[in-house]
């Protein structure tokens, strides 16, 4: 460490530059602003798909700030929840907008937060440096999931209170501990006040320490390897006589104004929905929770918010007669791992004992399906952390993987919606198969994924990035 | 109530309230209500009819001032006992009587037309059919029946203005199933006259419904408004925006 020294400046230099001077003595300021956004050098070809991170941090102050002013006005109480959003709708100044603006801004979250996840598909994001780039983003997704549920039940509707309770139950699946454990989630037999007061507690400052805390670790890490880019190239390996990359140019001003744009365009689009449309029919403010928590009556359709239905109807799709299905699809899997890959025999054996006891533990006497249902539930969101290591591909962008990537890639999406979609309605016979073949597809994608994503024909990659002066 | 007690008073109402949320009578389309003496009409409606049993305690009187009333026409018209205008919409029904009579404890009006929505129309249409689908059944404890809500609890409040009907039912072959049959609906047979005729009636009700889906949110209009203008700042907004970044990316090559 060197000894402090004090910037000298003219006596006449401008009060703004030796005010900057003193703190950058003391605190680096111009240096993390230059390190993070100002001198940090982004690849000049970013297309439409990278614009959601900035728009997911504008979100994530949106909700922070009106949040605040919510909670000033919300009561945390069984017998009051209800009456006091309604109170924020009609009695406190502005309320209905502060409110539209958090429930709308929920859903954006989402749908900002699943287009940045397919940048990071399509562009080969999550692979070697930015493996834990990857994992903090997905930490990220994983906390707002929990913000949300613990959010959901705070307007104390209908199906808040239903929503958590199934949730909540789920956890009773766990053999052994799980009854205790949603007991001890709930707080009570029931979800009553006890679980409203928790839930909050969690809403308004457990999670959200969390999720700032990674955020920050996201962008550190993010600025630390730099950016990927539509071409998957790394530009830090082409730099110019500057020392920087011939192919980066400085966020600030470019990818600031940039970036401008990009905000006022989807504040067109929010201010669209939260003025004209903030119930997004039904999808984003659904009709029964505009009915208070009723302990004593079930409502006959209880759905999550959309942006769970994915994975609500794997747990869905895991009925008792699809567990043999499973049980035949992990063995020809193990099979299928022996023949074809290059593990280790140690790491292949013990992938096969996994699965003999996954499979045993399919046998209807032993575990029924419900708990399996939890397990691939939770399966379906925590596989996409292995993305990094799943994917195989020599090269990082679609643009340069064989044509045919790009349709299981569409697969996927499509997949991923219907699920989406089949989650959100009241369940059928033939709704159910549909959801048991998304889903087997849905795993194919990411358990095959070590061996598509290194078939075909790859193309060659430029050593440039492709740029179109505009 | 302790827990397994509960399970079983949830599992005891479950083929209820399939029932309940099953009526399948399709849905009237509620007419379009927008003018101020429409929501004036339904107001007092409402204030005279409803607020009897159910409350719509997140609602003050003197939000009616912006269905264009004053304070003291409010107090004038609306207000018969010792409510104050600052009030909220309360009831005198005691929860503990209202059980005893009816069964159920009449739910809180003031959302009512947001709760009802679904996909077989909007709240408004859910009310519209409802209200006007009443029909005489003496099977029933309050001698009513609903077509929207089979073996509701609520009985007709305005089985004056509209007069006592009964409905035709005939039983038909349950499309899904062949040995079954399924009631239908085949019309109504009025028994005795209301002192409306149906289309006064049908009236009366619409401006009801618009009364309810305007307490259901009263922010909405100010919200679409106040939206429009939020969008022509927001569009105006990103065209400069998008012209400050087309003349900076202008230099990059």
């Amino acid at each position: 460490m060197a000894a402090f020294k004090e910037t000298k400046l003219p006596a006449n230099a401008p009060i703004a530059e030796k005010g900057l001077a003193w703190v950058d003595d003391r605190f680096p300021l111009t240096k993390l602003w230059n390190d993070q956004w100002g001198k940090y050098y982004a690849p000049k070809n970013f297309n439409f798909w990278y614009i959601f991170g900035s728009l997911a941090m504008l979100i994530l102050v949106l909700q922070i700030v009106t949040g605040i002013f919510l909670t000033m006005h919300y009561k945390p109480d069984a017998n009051l929840a209800f009456g006091s959003v309604e109170y924020i709708m009609r009695e406190v100044p502005w309320g209905w907008l502060v409110r539209y603006m958090h429930s709308t801004g929920a859903s954006a979250f989402f749908i900002v937060i699943y287009l940045h996840m397919t940048r990071a598909l399509l562009y080969g994001s999550y692979k070697k440096p930015r493996e834990l780039l990857w994992l903090f983003g997905f930490a990220i997704f994983l906390c707002l999931m929990a913000e949300a549920f613990f959010g959901y039940l705070l307007p104390w509707g209908q199906m808040s209170y239903w929503g958590a309770q199934v949730i909540v139950n789920l956890f009773g699946a766990i053999p052994f501990i799980g009854p205790d454990l949603s007991l001890w989630i709930r707080g009570d037999y029931v979800v009553s006040d006890a679980t409203l007061n928790r839930f909050f507690a969690f809403h308004v400052i457990a999670i959200p320490l969390v999720l700032l805390g990674l955020v920050a670790a996201h962008l550190i890490a993010l600025h630390e390897v730099g950016s990927n880019n539509p071409d998957g190239i790394e530009i830090k390996e082409n730099l110019g006589a500057d020392g920087h990359p011939v192919d980066g140019i400085p966020s600030h001003p470019y990818y600031s104004v940039h970036d401008i744009f990009g905000v006022s365009v989807f504040l067109v689009i929010f201010s669209t929905v939260v003025f004209f449309a903030p119930e997004m029919g039904g999808y984003f403010l659904e009709y029964n929770n505009f009915i208070p928590a009723d302990s004593l009556k079930t409502p006959a359709h209880i759905a999550p918010t959309w942006y769970f239905t994915p994975f609500y109807s794997v747990l869905r799709a895991t009925t008792a007669d699809f567990m043999y299905v499973l049980m035949g699809a992990i063995a020809l899997y193990v099979v299928f791992i022996w023949l074809k890959s290059r593990l280790s025999f140690m790491v292949k054996s013990a992938i096969a004992v996994v699965a003999l006891l996954a499979i045993i533990g399919m046998l209807p006497a032993v575990l029924d399906a419900k708990f399996w249902g939890v397990v691939l539930f939770g399966a379906s969101v925590m596989i996409m952390a292995a993305l990094p290591w799943l994917d195989h591909s020599p090269v990082k962008s679609i643009r340069y993987r064989p044509d045919w990537h790009t349709y299981v890639l569409w697969v996927f999406g499509f997949v991923f919606v219907t699920l989406g979609y089949l989650g959100t309605q009241l369940p059928t016979a033939l709704f159910t198969l549909i959801s048991q073949v998304c889903t087997l597809l849905y795993f194919s994608f990411f358990l095959l994924m070590p061996w598509w994503s290194a078939m075909g024909t790859f193309k060659p990659v430029p050593k440039r990035v492709t740029f179109h002066p505009h | 109530m302790n827990f397994p007690k509960q399970l079983i008073a949830i599992l005891a109402l479950l083929p209820g309230l399939a029932l309940a949320s099953s009526g399948g009578h399709p849905l009237d389309k509620a007419p379009e209500r927008s003018s101020v003496s429409s929501l004036q009409n339904g107001a007092k409606l409402f204030v005279n009819h409803c607020l009897n049993c159910h409350a719509a305690a997140s609602m003050r009187y003197n939000r009616l001032k912006d269905l264009g009333l004053t304070e003291d026409q409010i107090k004038a018209n609306l207000l018969f006992s010792q409510e104050k205008v600052g009030e909220m919409m309360t009831t005198a029904l005691r929860p503990a009587d209202a059980k005893a009579w009816f069964g159920v404890v009449p739910p809180d009006l003031s959302v009512i037309a947001r709760a009802k929505a679904g996909p077989g129309g909007t709240g408004g249409d859910y009310l519209y059919t409802y209200l006007r689908t009443f029909y005489k059944d003496d099977t029933r404890p309050t001698g009513w029946n609903n077509l929207v809500v089979p073996n509701v609890a609520m009985p007709h409040i305005m089985w004056q203005q509209q007069g006592v009907r009964t409905v035709k039912m005939v039983e038909e072959k349950d499309p899904h199933d062949a040995s079954k049959t399924v009631h239908k609906m085949a019309g109504w047979d009025q028994v005795t006259k209301g002192t409306q005729t149906q289309q006064q009636f049908d009236e009366d009700t619409a401006d009801l419904v618009a009364y309810l889906e305007w307490m259901a949110e009263p922010a909405a209009a100010t919200r679409k408004k106040l939206g429009v203008w939020v969008l022509f700042l927001m569009s105006t907004f990103a065209l400069f925006a998008w012209l400050l970044s087309k003349s900076y990316w202008k230099e990059v090559k």
